[in-house]
Formats: structure tokens, sequence, C-alpha cells
């Protein structure tokens, strides 16, 4: 009785995560005009007006892009403050580690106002590059977090034998604690990515004429219920669990 | 190829704590010291500072004749093998060994060639291109080594570099590393607390206590003569008998010495010899196969516990009398 009550609750709580994902997905599939029932027969005439608009595959390069660059960025700052905040003890550097940290703890609006009136007040004018300081700001902290816990004594180790054998430092990052960390790193960058790729306030509040893709979806939602947003939907859905996947089988493969 | 160190009047201080107190060691081109001490001694706070991974407090520290103050490990001309291998994991046994040749810019092809001749050298030849997680902990030792001596330092440095093997392989890597060693004829610096492995291998042997040196000569001096308390017990069991005025609890055996600390090794004790110790009634008894190890209470001082190495063909009981020569003794005055 007890493991029957068990696989049902279980499959209760899977329903209930997975479903507004289940019928985004499957109403992608709407042969009728609404994203809602009835179903009427399955089509793929929404991908193929979302494929072809061309102000949607504009974001959709966009926030690509964005993704790339910012976690790129992230990855290396957050790399090299965990390797500096790892290798030496500074007093204070407890401090130093959770002033790294916290912005993971401040919500995205508050860090997006923050930037929105620094950038207003230093005349910087809105454009994809300060979408994409705004996702270093919060990847960041996820990038020093991850690398910072994957680097141990054996890594400290290696380089200090690498230092013995002849390396300067540039050389030690390069051909050691960077290699020794490939798993993490990667781990790091795949979950930055997907973040930077689902982010819509950040991205709304600092982006003017080129805009991100949740920003265009959102505006396309202004005009009402369609499929296509759907459709769109459905294909970020895709990209973020791929991400998610590669970032996940990395992490587990480490070491 | 190989070069002297010289340590002169070197401190080093962990905020109040000593590690090293006023230390002056001179090690010349060629040889093999061994470092011995029990943990906390300074043997390795001394190997760092001459590879480099800390500046002493005070005094200096010369390889080759040349001040190394503020010259970083990558600029010395020393390497180490570290204790816990410190080889790097995402490299192949070739690439690890001939790290130290990239980093000083030699052609792939030239230290490829070089790599594998330092593999066959430790007699892993033909396995350059397994990685380090493939082999056990003796192989990797031994890799380490080849990496440590693939850029021809003058000074090799090893760190306990066999503290982690069992002792059967740390018995043939000992033969080896000497064997190695002279060979090479580059300066080995050793660092160990096992004092059967220090004898086995060091020309020289430098006994650490505290911070401070409290011994060095050859292994058999330090063995047979030490010069003081704490390094006749730390190489080995020994019998201390208190001497005041000549005086010892078993009698007069020492006539016309002054006060002190009589050391007696439990091999030197047997029922011949030059010093006589008396009666002793045995009182306990096992068997060690190199030997027999036995307790003695002297008739003259029933509460002296003595301890004897007897050859193991020995036919001895609890309870036997034996009149006790010592054939070889050292007297310490306190």
């Amino acid at each position: 009785m007890m493991r029957v009550a068990f696989w049902v609750y279980l499959a209760l709580a899977y329903v209930f995560i997975f479903l507004p994902v289940a019928v985004l997905v499957a109403f992608s599939f709407q042969g009728g005009r609404l994203p809602v029932p009835p179903f009427q027969g399955v089509s793929l005439k929404w991908y193929a007006q979302v494929l072809g608009d061309r102000d949607l595959m504009a974001a959709l390069g966009n926030s690509l892009i964005v993704a790339l660059v910012s976690s790129a960025f992230a990855l290396v700052l957050g790399f090299l403050a965990a390797h500096a905040l790892a290798r030496v003890k500074l007093p204070g550097s407890v401090w130093m580690r959770g002033a790294l940290i916290a912005p993971m703890t401040v919500s995205y609006l508050i860090i997006a106002l923050g930037l929105l009136s620094l950038f207003n007040q230093t005349g910087v004018r809105l454009s994809l590059w300060t979408v994409g300081i705004g996702h270093v700001v919060i990847n960041l902290p996820l990038c020093f977090a991850i690398l910072y816990a994957a680097m141990g004594d054996q890594q400290k180790s290696a380089e200090r034998a690498a230092r013995d054998l002849g390396a300067s430092e540039a050389r030690v990052l390069w051909h050691v604690s960077a290699p020794m960390l490939m798993a993490p790193m990667a781990a790091a960058f795949f979950l930055s990515v997907t973040f930077s790729w689902d982010e819509f306030i950040i991205a709304f509040l600092l982006t003017r004429f080129d805009v991100t893709l949740p920003v265009e979806i959102w505006s396309m939602l202004r005009s009402g219920l369609s499929p296509a947003t759907n459709a769109v939907g459905s294909l970020v859905f895709l990209v973020s669990v791929t991400a998610v996947i590669c970032g996940e089988f990395l992490m587990r493969r480490r070491g | 190829m190989t070069a002297g160190v010289t340590i002169d009047a070197v401190s080093q201080a962990f905020g109040s704590a000593k590690a090293l107190d006023d230390v002056s060691l001179e090690i010349a081109a060629g040889e093999f010291v061994v470092l011995l001490g029990p943990s906390g001694c300074g043997k390795t706070t001394l190997l760092n500072l001459i590879g480099g991974f800390a500046e002493p407090t005070s005094g200096r520290v010369l390889i080759g004749g040349r001040d190394m103050a503020g010259i970083a490990p990558k600029d010395r001309p020393t390497t180490t093998v570290f204790q816990d291998y410190a080889l790097f994991p995402h490299l192949t046994l070739a690439d690890n060994v001939a790290f130290g040749l990239r980093m000083r810019g030699m052609a792939a092809g030239v230290r490829r060639e070089k790599a594998q001749e330092m593999l066959a050298l430790v007699g892993l030849s033909g396995r350059g291109d397994r990685r380090p997680h493939e082999l056990s902990g003796g192989q990797r030792q031994r890799v380490a080594l080849a990496r440590a001596l693939a850029v021809e330092p003058d000074v090799l440095l090893l760190d306990e570099p066999l503290g982690a093997l069992d002792l059967k392989l740390r018995r043939a890597m000992q033969d080896e590393l000497k064997a190695l060693q002279r060979r090479l004829g580059t300066t080995f610096v050793h660092v160990t607390h096992d004092q059967e492995e220090a004898m086995a291998i060091a020309d020289r042997i430098v006994v650490m206590n505290e911070g401070r040196i409290e011994d060095e000569g050859f292994p058999r001096e330090v063995y047979l003569r030490p010069r003081t308390l704490f390094s006749a017990s730390f190489m080995g069991e020994v019998n201390r008998i208190p001497v005041i005025n000549g005086q010892t609890p078993l009698g007069p055996l020492l006539p016309g010495t002054g006060t002190g600390t009589l050391c007696i090794r439990p091999e030197a004790i047997g029922t011949e010899g030059r010093l006589m110790l008396g009666y002793a009634r045995i009182t306990d008894i096992a068997f060690f196969g190199t030997h027999l190890r036995a307790h003695a209470a002297p008739v003259q001082a029933p509460l002296t516990d003595l301890i004897l190495h007897l050859p193991p063909e020995t036919v001895l009981k609890v309870g036997d009398v034996l009149d006790l020569y010592a054939r070889a003794h050292v007297l310490l005055t306190a």
C-alpha cells in the first residue's frame, strides 16, 4: 500500500513540474489558430512561420552571441578569481569569497535597475553589450563557486610541481590549472549559457533596438496567444535542456 | 650537472614558532645527504628553503656558490620529487616527464626522445603514452623521479618520496635510488623519518630535531657513535644507563670517567666483550628471525631493564642468568 502511494506521489510531483512544458510543446504542433484545446490535428506550420520570421531569428542569434560571449567572460574571470583565492591565503579572503558569491542572492531586477542607472549616468548606450555585462554579473558568482569547489589539494601540488619544473605563473595556469579543471570549467560554462539564454528581466531593461530572444517572445505575447509562441518556447526549451545535459554530463565525468 | 649546497646560519620562523633555528650545513656536490628526523623537526622546511618554496627569515642558502635569495623555484637549479608524486593527471607519462624540458623551450621531437630515455632509466620504457591513473604507486614514484631528473638539475630534492610505498617496494626503491644517484652524480637531498631508509641510502645522515641539527656523519658514525641522546635513540633502540662520576646502578663500570649516560645498542650486548656489565637474569624472550630479543634485569640493579639482541640460534629461557658484556658503548656527557 505504501509502495503504491509512493509511486503515485512521485508521478503527481513530476506531472506538476512538467505539465506546463508538456502543454507548451504539445500546442506548438497545433493545427488550429489558438494554443488551447481542442487539439485540431498535428502541424509544423508554426515552426515554419517562426523559423521564417526575421526579427525572431535575429533575436535568436543575439541571444546565442550574448550567452556565449558573456559566459566566456564569466568563466575566465571566475576561474582567475577562484584560482587566486584557492592558492593565496590573504587576510580577509573569506570576505572576498563572500563578496564574489553575494550577487547570487540579489534579485535580477535589482541588478538590472542598478546597472541601468549606472549606464544612464555614465552615458553608456544600451546594446547587446550592456545585457552581456549584466549576464556576466549574474554568472560570475556561479562560475567562481563551481571552480573554487573543484580546486583541491591535487591541483595545488600539481601547480607546485609545475613551478618547480620551471613554469612561469602564466604557463602554470595555461598548462596545468586550466586543463586539470576542464570538466568543471565546461560544466560552469554550459550552466552560464543556459542562465543567460533564458534570462528576461536584465535583457528587457538593458536592451533597446537589438533584443534577445526572451524579450522578443515577450513582445510577441503582447499581441495575443499564438501557437507560434509555443513553437519558439519549445525551441528555447530544447536549447536549454541540451546545454544543461552537456553541463551535467561533464560535471559527472570530472576527476 | 651537479652543485654543492651551503646552508648558512638559516632560521625560519612561522609566527612565534621557530621551524629552523640557526642551521648551518655544507652539502658537497654529488653527495647523497639524508635529512632525518621526526615530523615537525624542520627537515621539510629546510628542503623547501633549498627548493625556493619559502624564503628564510634570516641566513642564506647558496647553491653552487650562488646566493638563492629572491630566486623563484622555477629559476633554481633544483627539482623536487614530492611525497604525493604531484603528477599531471591530464598528461601522458611522456608529457609529464617532458614538462620541464617544454618549459625550457626544447623542441617537441628532442624532448620526446629525452622523455623516452628518462622513462627507460626508471624502468618504464615503452609506457610513455599511458596516463598516471593507470599506474601503481611505485610506478608513479618512478615517473615523478624521471620528471624531476629530465631537466638535469644540479640538486635533486626528495621529500619523503618513498613514504607512501609498502615496505618491500620501499627497500627495492632505496637500492634503485642509490644506484641512480651514483650513476648520475647529481647531488641528492632526501628527507625521511625512517632511520633504516636513511642508513640504506645516505652518504651522510643529518639528524634533525626541533629545528636544529642534532648530529651528522656517515651512517655508521651516527649509529655507532651518536653525539646526542636524541640521535642515539632516533637511530635505533638503545639501552641508556645513567652514570654519575663513573658509578652506575650496575656498579663502577667506567672508573675515572665523568657524569652522563652510557648508551649501548641491544646487539652490542653479549656474553663477551670489553665492558663488563655483570650478571643479569633473563625476564622475557621473543624470537625475531634475525635475532633473539631478550629483556634482562641485572642482579646488581634488578629495576634496570636491559634489552639484548642475541644470535637467533642462542638457547635461552626465562630465569637464566648470564654474565653480560658490551662490545661497544658510548658515554654521552650531559
